[in-house]
């Protein structure tokens, strides 16, 4: 009988037509190692993150000649490990990633599905609201937020899911208009359910494909913003190891010291493209149409 | 000699779970000025087996053949250049969803001077001529103003003749038309195969028409190829398939048919589903669901004989030889 | 006969349009249309796409309400109740859609999605519903091992058959199947129509079948309307209709609708035009600039449906055609 032949999973198909794309699986195993060193930063870290060994300033790599096997990566200005910097760096950057992409998320989703559901002026009201957050440069926009909650951290944090909202809220808006066309919602409606269930129990799993997407690629978005803003002095303050803080301080030995701006440098670009290849390769292998 | 000749056709497709025969040893041979219906359920190879003979399958398909010939040129040896010269000019296709298929950038006008264009159907001076000439030809009314619409304003029936015209723009001698009017109301499907059949006569074109309706192929078609599971289960002209089906699978669907139950409680039908990429049965195709099924069937797959792809076909009185 | 639902001078109307710069107008989607649902009897509505039939399907599901006239559910009007009324009464009501893979949640399996509608209303706890859910699943043939399954794991016909399980699991006296087999193949239609019927004498329901396929009509349906830009034009008991068809239009229908067996296509009716814009419909008959028989009355003056040998008939000239 046809019916008793094994139909490989969801998962097993979905890994498949991921397991494709190359770059998607590099960018994963990157991911992969990336949330192992944050996860295990005080096993792995030889000094704490902000200790100063007051005799080594502006220490080069193990491998230039004056290097010294106590700091792999060399010191900072101030005598700090980088390497240790880094590794604690990175449990900063994937936690100021996933928090900005979770408020962003839920938010935004539950703004563009309150969106496609009421309808009318409740519609217009929250998609005008989006333009306007469009109508600036999402780095201007950040900054002005931060402005008015002042420095920090979590501010920043806050400033960049603020600006990163609308690509959540018209994706939900818009996946979420697709479906409450479809009959399925129309049965469910019929049967009698609220409008609450309609949209957290029947449509929104249904536009969670793209939204996945969007969030991964919306990670390394967040963390790119993050050190930009730390950059500029207006995120993590000095002395927490953020690597885009870590850049701004260090940006005036860049001619006798190259290598405080190319570490925090270089862990930014990997992370970054970590995500993006994962995030690109998710779209590829959940995009029916992409699909032979 | 025969317009469109093909033996032996199979198309397979790789899939993420392995190689997929979609067609498998179709023969076909079309004769000038006549139409052939080929029929069968969704899945059943029929629109892709004549994608194929049109060489419009692209990858991950591949298509083999011993032979396919159209009006003595052998379609598996020439060139991407000559293919496309023939591809549209001298035979050309139309599809079931009109609205899809046209370009809804562009006036239906100009749509139709870009193939006469392409082809040098006609000198440049006289291209919009024969535009407003193709458009009353398939009976739009009004047709110099019509010529300026998008697609988005006109009806599916008038984008399905516009369709038409831009096929017979190049006066083709074979036109595949492709569940035509399954995207249609009954009144327009009706105005649609009369026009077809009109065109088909007056220019004495090769017509093979696609469809999974048996109505519009009794009505429309003079000789009927069934196709079940990408095979082709039987061919007959089209008086004898409907009144003496020879192979079991014909007959079960012509059974299934309401119109043919007309007084009858329940309409007989055809148990389990088409076999798909995971469970084809070793013999014949059909052997699962057959009710004439012997242990023969399962076993050793049958090959066509006298048109008809069955070790036991039916007798007069539809009972198995 | 009990009668289950009855539809009186039914209306329902949208306004479009507008925008920024056009004039908004307004679409007359049901114009008028009356009828009554008895238990273990099926009204088939016919016609062509835009003639009013899938939204004469929302309405009779309460899924929108009508602009005028009167709809009542097993002698309870609908109309002017309060909310809590109106769902109950909807409940009564359920729904078959055209598109067996699109009216399935694609996240739920075959269970989830059967024991939802008796979770939305809190009917029983989990285990009654599981239970009730897989005798559903019994009666409409599908084995007990489908259960965890999800709806892309299943052919069209099957999927057809769990979307009929779903609108029966809140025990309906009303079943609105809109175009139920019209995306299936001719084998799979048969079961489908099989399966339909048997689950009729069965719990004796009332079926308003929508389709614009006269063979299947002509085989399922008791009474038939057929509709024209949003319009009743013909109402019969099936044989009287099919027999002699009274409207020019319902002629046009039958002898468009293709045969495979040659004697059937004894009427010869030419077809001309097609359907006006719903937008701005003509002052007269609807169907007047494609009939044969039209004549000045017929642009000038609307028909009304009126009653003739059994028939409802909406034409001027019903007598003298046939």
């Amino acid at each position: 009988m046809s019916a008793t032949v094994a139909m490989p999973s969801r998962l097993t198909l979905f890994w498949r037509s991921f397991a494709e794309n190359r770059g998607a699986v590099f960018g994963l195993g990157l991911m992969v190692v990336l949330i192992v060193v944050a996860a295990l930063a005080d096993v792995l870290a030889l000094h704490t993150p902000i200790e100063q060994f007051r005799d080594n300033f502006l220490t080069p790599p193990v491998w230039a000649a004056e290097g010294d096997w106590h700091f792999p990566l060399g010191t900072d200005d101030v005598g700090r490990d980088m390497l240790s910097r880094l590794i604690y760096g990175a449990r900063l950057s994937l936690m100021i990633g996933f928090s900005v992409v979770a408020v962003a998320l839920i938010i935004g989703t539950t703004l563009g599905l309150t969106a496609a559901f009421a309808g009318g002026v409740v519609d217009v009201f929250i998609m005008r609201m989006v333009d306007v957050i469009l109508v600036f440069p999402s780095l201007l926009l950040a900054i002005v937020v931060v402005a008015i909650l002042g420095p920090g951290m979590f501010n920043a944090m806050l400033a960049v899911a603020v600006v990163t909202l609308p690509g959540y809220i018209r994706l939900s808006r818009a996946s979420a208009l697709v479906e409450l066309n479809r009959d399925y919602v129309t049965a469910t409606r019929a049967a009698g359910a609220s409008t609450l269930r309609l949209m957290f129990d029947t449509v929104l799993p249904n536009c969670m494909a793209p939204l996945i997407v969007h969030a991964t690629l919306g990670f390394s978005t967040a963390i790119l913003d993050a050190a930009a803003l730390g950059f500029l002095g207006l995120g993590a303050q000095p002395p927490t190891p953020e690597w885009g803080t870590m850049l701004a301080g260090a940006l005036q030995y860049y001619q006798r010291a190259w290598w405080v701006l190319a570490f925090p440098g270089f862990a930014i670009l990997m992370t970054v493209l970590a995500f993006n290849l994962f995030g690109d390769g998710l779209r590829d292998a959940l995009d029916p149409k992409l699909k032979r | 000699m025969a317009l469109l000749e093909i033996r032996n056709l199979a198309v397979e497709f790789a899939t993420a779970r392995g190689r997929f025969r979609a067609v498998d040893g179709v023969d076909m041979t079309v004769e000038a000025g006549e139409v052939l219906g080929v029929v069968g359920e969704s899945g059943s190879g029929k629109s892709v087996s004549m994608l194929a003979a049109m060489g419009l399958i692209g990858w991950p398909g591949k298509v083999t053949a011993d032979v396919l010939r159209f009006d003595g040129t052998d379609l598996l040896s020439v060139s991407p250049r000559q293919r496309r010269k023939l591809v549209g000019k001298d035979m050309a296709m139309i599809f079931q969803e009109p609205m899809t298929s046209l370009n809804p950038c562009y006036p239906v006008g100009w749509q139709i001077a870009e193939a006469l264009r392409a082809h040098h159907a006609v000198p440049k001076e006289r291209v919009q001529h024969r535009v407003i000439e193709l458009l009353e030809q398939v009976g739009i009314p009004d047709p110099s103003r019509r010529a300026g619409n998008f697609p988005h304003q006109m009806s599916g029936g008038m984008n399905q003749r516009v369709m038409i015209a831009m096929a017979i723009a190049c006066k083709p001698r074979l036109l595949i038309a492709d569940e035509p009017t399954t995207a249609l109301d009954v009144t327009i499907q009706k105005q649609i195969l009369d026009l077809l059949v009109d065109l088909q006569r007056q220019h004495g074109m090769g017509l093979v028409l696609i469809t999974h309706d048996m109505g519009v192929v009794a009505e429309t078609a003079g000789r009927v190829q069934v196709m079940y599971a990408g095979q082709m289960v039987e061919q007959q002209a089209t008086d004898g398939l409907f009144n003496t089906p020879r192979h079991p699978y014909t007959a079960a669907l012509l059974d299934a048919l309401p119109e043919r139950a007309i007084g009858r409680h329940r309409l007989p039908t055809i148990p389990g589903t088409v076999p798909g990429i995971d469970d084809r049965p070793a013999g014949c195709l059909f052997s699962p669901r057959c009710k004439f099924a012997t242990a023969r069937c399962a076993a050793e797959a049958p090959v066509p004989q006298a048109g008809v792809r069955c070790h036991t076909p039916l007798d007069d009185a539809g009972a198995p030889r | 006969m009990t009668v289950l639902m009855q539809a009186h001078d039914v209306v329902r109307h949208y306004k479009v349009g507008g925008g920024l710069f056009g004039t908004p107008g307004t679409v007359k989607a049901v114009d008028g249309v009356s009828f009554s649902l008895l238990a273990g009897k099926t009204l088939a509505v016919v016609g062509e796409s835009g003639c009013g039939k899938s939204t004469l399907a929302r309405v009779a599901t309460l899924l929108e309400p009508p602009t005028a006239g009167e709809l009542t559910i097993d002698g309870a009007a609908t109309a002017g109740v309060d909310a809590d009324t109106r769902r109950k009464l909807r409940l009564s009501v359920q729904m078959v859609f055209q598109n067996p893979y699109g009216s399935l949640n694609p996240r739920k399996t075959v269970g989830a999605t059967l024991m939802e509608p008796l979770e939305i209303n809190q009917r029983g706890d989990a285990a009654a519903r599981a239970q009730a859910a897989r005798e559903m699943m019994a009666q409409v043939g599908l084995r007990d091992d489908q259960w965890g399954r999800y709806p892309h794991m299943f052919s069209g016909g099957q999927r057809q058959r769990i979307a009929i399980a779903r609108a029966l699991m809140l025990n309906p006296r009303v079943v609105v199947a809109d175009e139920p087999v019209s995306a299936l193949d001719v084998s799979i239609q048969a079961q489908v129509l099989n399966l339909l019927m048997d689950l009729q004498e069965r719990l004796g329901l009332a079926y308003l079948f929508i389709s614009h396929d006269l063979s299947v009509v002509r085989h399922i349906a008791d009474e038939v309307m057929v509709m024209y830009c949003g319009r009743p034009v013909e109402q019969a008991a099936k044989a009287d209709l099919f027999a002699q068809p009274r409207h020019p239009y319902t002629r046009m229908l039958l002898a468009a609708t293709p045969s495979v067996d040659p004697a059937r296509r004894q009427l010869q009716v030419s077809i001309k035009g097609e359907l006006p814009s719903p937008l701005n419909p003509p002052p007269g008959c609807a169907f007047a600039s494609r009939c044969a028989h039209a004549t000045a009355r017929c642009t000038a003056e609307r028909p009304d449906p009126r009653p003739l040998d059994g028939h409802m008939v909406a034409c001027h000239h019903a007598e003298s055609i046939g």
